[in-house]
């Protein structure tokens, strides 16, 4: 199963150009396993430094995840004063508090500039951002969240360090 | 297994939906229909193949098409997780006789007494144009099914 929409500059990439694998992960902010990928992803990070580089996309599942989708606005939102990784990180840290209070708040613990993070958060931008990267994991084969797809090949083993770190030093080789 | 052939009549079924509703195969004829048997209502993932399917459903509308899942779970066993996920098409149950229907469709896994995880299209004429069966393990997600929408787009 194949990424049917190439990593690009609508994305939000961490680490370089030169990276050997690029991981993508499509995720859901509110997504317990999402939760529990990040500390093997972060774990990668550090083991592959320079030799990786990873892209988040969303995917919400908004009817079993009542805040999937205004989680996902609040990042894009802060993407647009350059800010997503941090709001992904603040996201995931505070999984179950997404009421928009909250969100406001991290917004503003980042600094940002709260009336344009709310009309970003509103906008209908956004909301196709979002559809976009959900429609893009339907014709890549996403089947769940997380899912991974490593030098554009879905990944099928379990989200466990050990199967994703083998999976992507072999496809370094 | 192999699914059944592209091109054959899809074999027509009744099966309960509810406790005191069945729903027919030819009920949909003139629409595309997406068949989902799947092993088992609860499983220890989020957005399980019937889940992802419910968020896709606008996608599956967009070709007027009608998704059922089907598993050998009872209808109450369905209604329980069809409320928890939130569910907003039929799912199924091939209770009784046990795994009849998931039989005809090439769609039943003998040692586990469980639907596989096997897909179907079926066209506006009530035939088969493409049919997977999936590892069970294996999620299969819908792009096979998008695809095989497009191809009888009319």
């Amino acid at each position: 199963m194949d990424l049917t929409t190439s990593v690009g500059e609508n994305d939000h990439i961490q680490g370089g150009r030169s990276a050997l694998v690029t991981l993508v992960e499509y995720g859901d902010f509110e997504c317990p396993y999402c939760l529990k990928a990040r500390s093997v992803i972060e774990a990668i990070k550090k083991i592959e430094g320079e030799k990786l580089r990873f892209v988040f996309r969303n995917f919400p599942l908004s009817q079993i995840h009542a805040h999937a989708i205004h989680a996902a606005y609040a990042a894009e939102a802060a993407a647009r004063q350059g800010k997503f990784w941090e709001m992904h990180d603040l996201l995931f840290d505070n999984q179950y508090a997404f009421e928009d209070q909250s969100l406001i708040g991290y917004a503003q613990s980042l600094d940002l500039n709260i009336d344009q993070f709310v009309k970003d958060m509103n906008s209908q931008e956004t909301a196709e951002k979002i559809n976009e990267d959900f429609l893009s994991g339907v014709k890549s084969g996403v089947n769940g969240t997380p899912t991974f797809f490593i030098n554009g090949v879905r990944f099928n083993g379990p989200t466990e360090l050990k199967a994703l770190r083998e999976a992507i030093e072999a496809a370094m080789k | 297994m192999n699914p059944l052939e592209n091109g054959t009549q899809a074999p027509n079924f009744s099966l309960k939906v509810t406790p005191d509703q069945t729903v027919s195969l030819s009920d949909f004829l003139g629409k595309p229909v997406i068949l989902a048997f799947y092993p088992a209502d609860f499983s220890p993932v989020c957005g399980d193949e019937m889940t992802l399917y419910n968020e896709i459903l606008p996608e599956f509308k967009k070709y007027e098409a009608e998704l059922l899942g089907i598993s050998v779970d009872n209808v109450w066993s369905h209604l329980a997780f069809a409320k928890e996920k939130n569910l907003h098409f039929p799912i199924l149950s091939d209770f009784n006789p046990k795994g009849e229907v998931s039989k005809l469709y090439n769609a039943y896994d003998e040692k586990d007494g469980v639907s596989e995880r096997a897909l179907y299209v079926i066209n506006q004429e009530g035939k088969i144009v493409w049919g997977y069966i999936s590892p069970i393990g294996i999620n299969p997600g819908a792009d096979g099914i998008l695809k095989a929408l497009e191809s009888i787009k009319p």
